[in-house]
């Protein structure tokens, strides 16, 4: 259970936006935090505390394949994304990353950016504290729960390989 | 219940008899391919893990295409961690500066993929190789880490919109027009973890490159992948490329399809995205006379040898207007050969044109051709984001190279029969 103050962006956000491909030969997930949001929003980077929460609207995270997008976003603090939906290499990228996200058009619809949000990752409910609104987003298969139980794809692979 | 081409091929390469939209897979990957940006991450994940062989060196493929012949430093020292982890591991499939072609036109001009593979790549355009029915997407730096290590990876199966393409296209008319009007008409979510199947009678007209146009836009919709079916065409395509057997996969004539699209090629008229999405689209006719700063043909979308040929046909004998630069980028040595060769690059040259060693440089912005505020580009690439080429406040239009071409002669956005 994660509780945190909301930055709210709308549909599309691509990963350019995310992290904008000039900044894709920084060597570090902290030098990759510095520039999060860049170009839409100049100030996230310095206001954004560890342990906020993103929220976006349809097919956030469409664009290029760059892993660098969750990991700059988690870098930054921001503790999880949810969206009304996300772009699938996003999702995969998130979930390989062992980085919680959560598709759920109504919260994602009703939650203003500044809002006290907390959300339980193993029952997928959502509860804007500011408002009192509660929501429920759609539950990961148990395939992918068991990714991020084993923290990330590539343990989880290699328990498997070894077993 | 009948099995789509891509159900097909996934329920083939998972060993089972049948697989159905939204079924959770586990896969064998006929190839897994990353990039400059995209393997460096890879190679620190797949070290990570404790990982010390890769599961088939020559089923594997690092292209260091982005940031290349290096731009910084910075650039340098992620090639040489992609560079050094091929050598250690015997990557066959290694391109490196002097050999290197942009990955989704390199790929296919040298026989590396092939149709029925089942292929993953850390690049979004990966979906390319749909041309050749292939499955093949895009992914991150994690999962092609687990591919490498393990030629396995996981797949929801996507369920699927056929894509059906009727009549016959009018002259300076393209694949790019055809998937410029489809994100158009589905939005760049429209095809949301589906794959796109493409089927009708227009398939057969189309060239091998309008199909890798097509399909490598497959994302630019949201797309999973994109798919076509094998014809003649594919065939003499790969026939001589590609060394070792290949599978042809057909849609069951049943099989389910949860939207289907229909595009008439004979009333379509060269299309264009305007700033900043690919389904933000217009006709060129509707936006005719926006003034523009550069033009850029080539990238992994419009970089090969006819789309050359066709920016030459409008190039020839005519200039670049004054104030405008266009850039030239063949996609792979071999293209960049053929344009010398067939005499295109004196084409270019004499026009105005600055031509370039293979690279994907200007198209994200990397280099090679980044716009300040103000400036408006029209280009053959794929993305028109925020951003995208430069400032924040540049614009990309995304367009054909015949429209390119057209709109770097007139110095605003023309059409190619304008002239």
């Amino acid at each position: 259970m994660v509780t945190g103050k909301v930055y709210k962006y709308g549909d599309n956000v691509d990963t350019d936006v995310i992290i904008p491909a000039r900044y894709l030969n920084a060597p570090s997930p902290e030098e990759l935090a510095k520039h999060c949001m860049e170009d839409i929003d100049p100030a996230f980077a310095g206001k954004v505390q560890p342990g906020d929460i993103m929220v976006g609207g349809a097919n956030f995270g469409c664009g290029s394949s760059r892993e660098h997008a969750p990991i700059a976003i988690r870098a930054c603090g921001v503790r999880c994304v949810i969206a009304a939906s996300f772009a699938r290499i996003f999702y995969r990228n998130a979930i390989n990353i062992g980085f919680p996200i959560l598709e759920c058009p109504e919260a994602a619809a009703a939650i203003q950016s500044g809002d006290q949000v907390s959300v339980d990752f193993d029952t997928g409910v959502i509860v804007d504290e500011t408002t009192g609104a509660r929501f429920q987003a759609t539950a990961f298969p148990p395939f992918i729960q068991g990714i991020i139980r084993e923290g990330g794809l590539l343990p989880y692979l290699k328990n498997k390989l070894n077993a | 219940m009948g099995m789509t081409m891509t159900e097909k091929l996934l329920a083939a390469h998972a060993g089972l008899p049948a697989v159905k939209a939204g079924d959770l897979i586990e896969a064998k990957l006929d190839l897994v391919l990353g990039n400059d940006v995209t393997t460096p991450v890879a190679v620190g994940v797949f070290e990570e893990a404790g990982f010390d062989r890769v599961f088939d060196k020559d089923k594997i493929a690092i292209v260091l295409d982005h940031y290349t012949p290096c731009k910084d430093i910075k650039s340098a020292e992620l090639c040489k961690i992609a560079r050094d982890f091929a050598r250690r591991h015997h990557i066959t499939h290694f391109y490196d500066v002097g050999r290197v072609g942009i990955e989704h036109a390199l790929l296919p001009e040298q026989g590396i993929v092939a149709p029925g593979d089942l292929i993953i790549g850390a690049d979004s355009h990966t979906c390319t190789y749909g041309a050749l029915g292939a499955f093949s997407t895009g992914v991150g730096s994690t999962d092609m880490a687990a591919g490498m290590a393990s030629g396995l990876n996981w797949f929801k199966v996507p369920a699927a919109i056929q894509v059906v393409l009727k009549g016959h296209l009018r002259p300076f008319v393209s694949g790019k027009d055809i998937i410029l009007h489809l994100i158009g008409r589905i939005g760049v979510d429209g095809a949301l973890y589906r794959s796109l199947e493409f089927t009708g009678e227009g398939v057969h007209d189309l060239s091998m490159d309008d199909r890798f146009t097509i399909a490598n836009m497959a994302i630019e919709a949201g797309g999973k992948n994109g798919i076509f079916p094998v014809d003649e065409k594919t065939i003499e395509y790969v026939t001589g490329r590609v060394h070792r057997p290949w599978t042809v996969y057909e849609a069951d004539p049943d099989a389910v399809y949860e939207r289907v699209v229909e595009i008439d090629l004979d009333t379509l008229e060269p299309t264009v995205a305007l700033p900043h999405l690919p389904s933000n689209t217009k006709t060129v006719r509707e936006v005719a006379g926006l003034p523009i700063d550069q033009v850029v043909i080539g990238s992994c979308t419009n970089g090969r040898i006819s789309d050359m040929r066709i920016a030459a046909s409008i190039l020839k004998g005519r200039k670049v207007a004054e104030g405008v630069r266009c850039i030239v980028i063949p996609a792979t040595q071999q293209v960049y050969m053929d344009c010398i060769t067939e005499g295109l690059t004196q084409i270019f040259i004499d026009a105005g044109c600055a031509v370039s060693t293979p690279t994907c440089g200007p198209c994200l912005g990397g280099h090679m051709g980044c716009m300040c505020a103000g400036e408006r580009a029209v280009t053959t690439t794929n993305r028109n984001f925020v951003g995208r080429m430069g400032h924040v406040r540049s614009e990309v239009i995304l367009a054909s190279p015949a429209v390119a071409a057209a709109s770097a002669v007139k110095g605003c956005v023309a059409a190619p029969d304008a002239l």
